[in-house]
């Protein structure tokens, strides 16, 4: 079993006032260790409420209604908070969107990192704490720790805050780690630097990462694999390269379609019509249905399986089915060598 | 002069004090223009500038030195700027980055689109106000459902859309959009740039459009001024700039832009900028028409 992650039909809701807000719909899908998956998606399609829900960071209004959770092949979808408190961090950690409400602005940077590196191993002596904050600080690019790991966080730009952050999370050598969208409150020359950073930590340490963001050039530089989400449910899954040469559900299309380097010189950008649904009261069959110019109607009346495109790819929609009219996506079309 | 220029920012600088001793020049002799039904593009990492820049054009900061001639009025001179105060309020809006704080959470949206007619004393041109607010609503792409809603009550993309229809109310003639997508997903992003785009073609709306995701400026505006620490280090018609940027910067800059493509994507290198001082000092030089660069003498 060399499955290092395998999440089974997940479902996750939040017990609201006004009602139950399916944020997670019978979400499955496994990650290798060493891999590096991307999710992708538009605000609030449940994304960050995934992770967390593997993390178990959720908020007590929300509960895992179904499903199972299985790291290493050992099932962690009932441990409580005291089992989870010894997974976190050793097992997998989590870095967050902004950098800045991550970190605490009273304490220094080696600090911080020093004590992720003393809750998870609190035999060492202070001089053996020191030295890993400098290795860890060393790790993710951060030069001439010795006199930075005596500055505050707001000493720190955005791109190195972010870094801190990543040492943080790495204290405990994890084996799977979730990145809520590193680099979205970044600079396009600081956030290449964080996702190289990223690869590099990924390769030399074999942590496998699940990133979750909503730029699709992001992801082709990062991911081997991509799941695409939409109101709470994977839609499309997928090797990077048959997401992006071969895409087969037409929300990835119009995903990929409104990005601006595809339309150069162009009057106007695809987009994609109507809004994501609520969650709260899901449509009847596909919910993409009423935003998607390729519905069929079966599509307002059953919701799609995951039909296989090949042994890595799977796609939710019907237009895959045998009996659905032949439909020429607007975009993709093959494997380009 | 030139009748087709709007906006005319002459060597803008704008300091901000830290202490008695200490002080950080945000913006540094930054000049441009922006002509009549254009769409100018502002880019630079954080920190950059422009904002300050941005804040500067709409009078929300007093430059500390510069000219800002909008309309053949310096609207830094306060006489002139009194003389002119309404014209001047109407005709330039500003849209906020962050529209979560920039619109009043205790007002309805039919109130926050009608509050700056209220303001500026205007009739509105459709009856009532509520009817004026319906109409730039039904403009920005959303229905009279959303008259009564709060903001807390609206998505990031349709609360960024009630802030732009408030700054449409006055029909404005400069758009100064700072960062106006930047927090929008992308399929969201590609609704506003296109609404953007129609209202400079339709309604020749001139923008000034500050933005760090160079592919929506590509795609979007006519030309394009690149900003690193407070200067201007080059600046050229978009098609100009990107096929044939000069600076290291905006090589650099260009060079970070990610391909949605994963074969291209990483094999792709991205240039390392070292800030040199050499590349910061000396003037703007036109190298090929309208394009211009930093370089020492």
């Amino acid at each position: 079993m060399s499955q290092l992650l395998e999440v089974n039909n997940l479902s996750v809701s939040f017990f609201t006032p006004e009602g139950e807000v399916q944020a997670v719909r019978d979400v499955s899908f496994s990650l290798k260790a060493g891999e590096v998956l991307a999710i992708v998606g538009e605000s609030g399609c449940g994304k960050s409420v995934m992770c967390k829900s593997i993390m178990k960071l959720l908020p007590a209004a929300a509960k895992i209604k179904s499903g199972s959770i299985r790291v290493n092949g050992i099932d962690i979808t009932e441990y409580k908070e005291r089992d989870m408190t010894k997974l976190r961090g050793k097992l997998f950690s989590m870095v967050f969107q902004d950098p800045m409400t991550s970190l605490n602005p009273t304490m220094t940077i080696g600090e911080q990192i020093g004590e992720a590196v003393r809750i998870h191993y609190p035999k060492l002596s202070k001089e053996e704490v020191k030295n890993r904050v400098l290795e860890l600080m060393t790790l993710v690019g951060i030069d001439h720790p010795k006199e930075r790991m005596k500055l505050y966080p707001y000493n720190f730009s955005g791109g190195m805050r972010q870094r801190s952050v990543m040492a943080i999370a790495l204290a405990a050598d994890p084996s799977i780690l979730f990145a809520d969208e590193p680099t979205t409150a970044l600079d396009v020359t600081i956030q290449a630097q964080i996702l190289d950073l990223l690869r590099r930590v990924q390769t030399e340490l074999g942590t496998a990462t699940v990133f979750v963001t909503h730029d699709l050039g992001v992801v082709a530089r990062v991911a081997d694999r991509v799941a695409v989400m939409y109101a709470g449910k994977i839609v499309e899954i997928g090797t990077a390269e048959e997401i992006f040469y071969d895409p087969r559900h037409p929300y990835t299309w119009g995903l990929m379609q409104s990005l601006p380097s595809l339309s150069k010189g162009k009057e106007t950008l695809p987009t994609i019509p109507g809004m994501p649904p609520s969650l709260l009261d899901p449509p009847k069959g596909d919910a993409f249905a009423c935003r998607n110019s390729y519905a069929l109607e079966i599509d307002y009346e059953e919701e799609p399986p995951m039909f296989k495109v090949s042994d890595t790819h799977y796609a939710a929609t019907w237009l895959l089915d045998p009996r659905a009219p032949k439909v020429t996506p607007p975009i993709g079309g093959g494997i380009r060598e | 002069m030139n009748d087709n220029v709007l906006l005319d920012v002459k060597n803008l600088t704008h300091v901000f004090p830290l202490s008695k001793k200490i002080a950080v020049k945000a913006v540094d002799d930054l000049s441009f223009r922006i002509y009549k039904g254009e769409i100018f593009g502002l880019v630079g990492e954080s920190g950059s500038g422009k904002s300050t820049a941005a804040r500067c054009v709409m009078n929300i900061y007093k430059p500390t030195a510069g000219e800002i001639i909008y309309k053949g009025i310096n609207t830094c001179d306060l006489s002139e700027f009194r003389a002119n105060k309404k014209m001047l309020q109407t005709t330039r809006q500003l849209i906020l980055q962050d529209s979560n704080s920039s619109l009043n959470q205790r007002m309805k949206v039919s109130d926050i689109i009608a509050e700056p007619m209220k303001i500026n004393g205007i009739r509105p041109a459709r009856g009532t106000m509520r009817a004026e607010a319906e109409f730039q609503l039904h403009y920005v792409g959303m229905d009279h459902s959303f008259l009564d809603k709060y903001p807390s009550q609206l998505s990031g993309g349709q609360r960024q859309r009630v802030a732009i229809a408030r700054a449409l109310s006055m029909e404005p003639e400069l758009l100064v959009a700072d960062e106006p997508i930047a927090s929008l997903d992308v399929s969201i992003q590609a609704q506003i740039v296109n609404l953007f785009r129609h209202l400079q073609k339709e309604h020749g709306f001139s923008f000034l459009f500050i933005a760090h995701d160079l592919a929506m400026v590509e795609f979007l505006c006519d030309r394009v001024g690149v900003m690193y620490h407070g200067k201007l280090v080059e600046s050229a018609p978009t098609k100009e700039l990107f096929a044939n940027p000069i600076h290291p910067y905006t090589k650099a800059l260009l060079s970070a832009i990610p391909i949605p493509d994963p074969r291209r994507e990483r094999s792709r290198k991205i240039k390392q900028f070292v800030a040199d001082e050499t590349n910061f000092s000396g003037k703007l030089t036109e190298i090929s028409p309208n394009h211009y660069v930093l370089m020492g003498e």
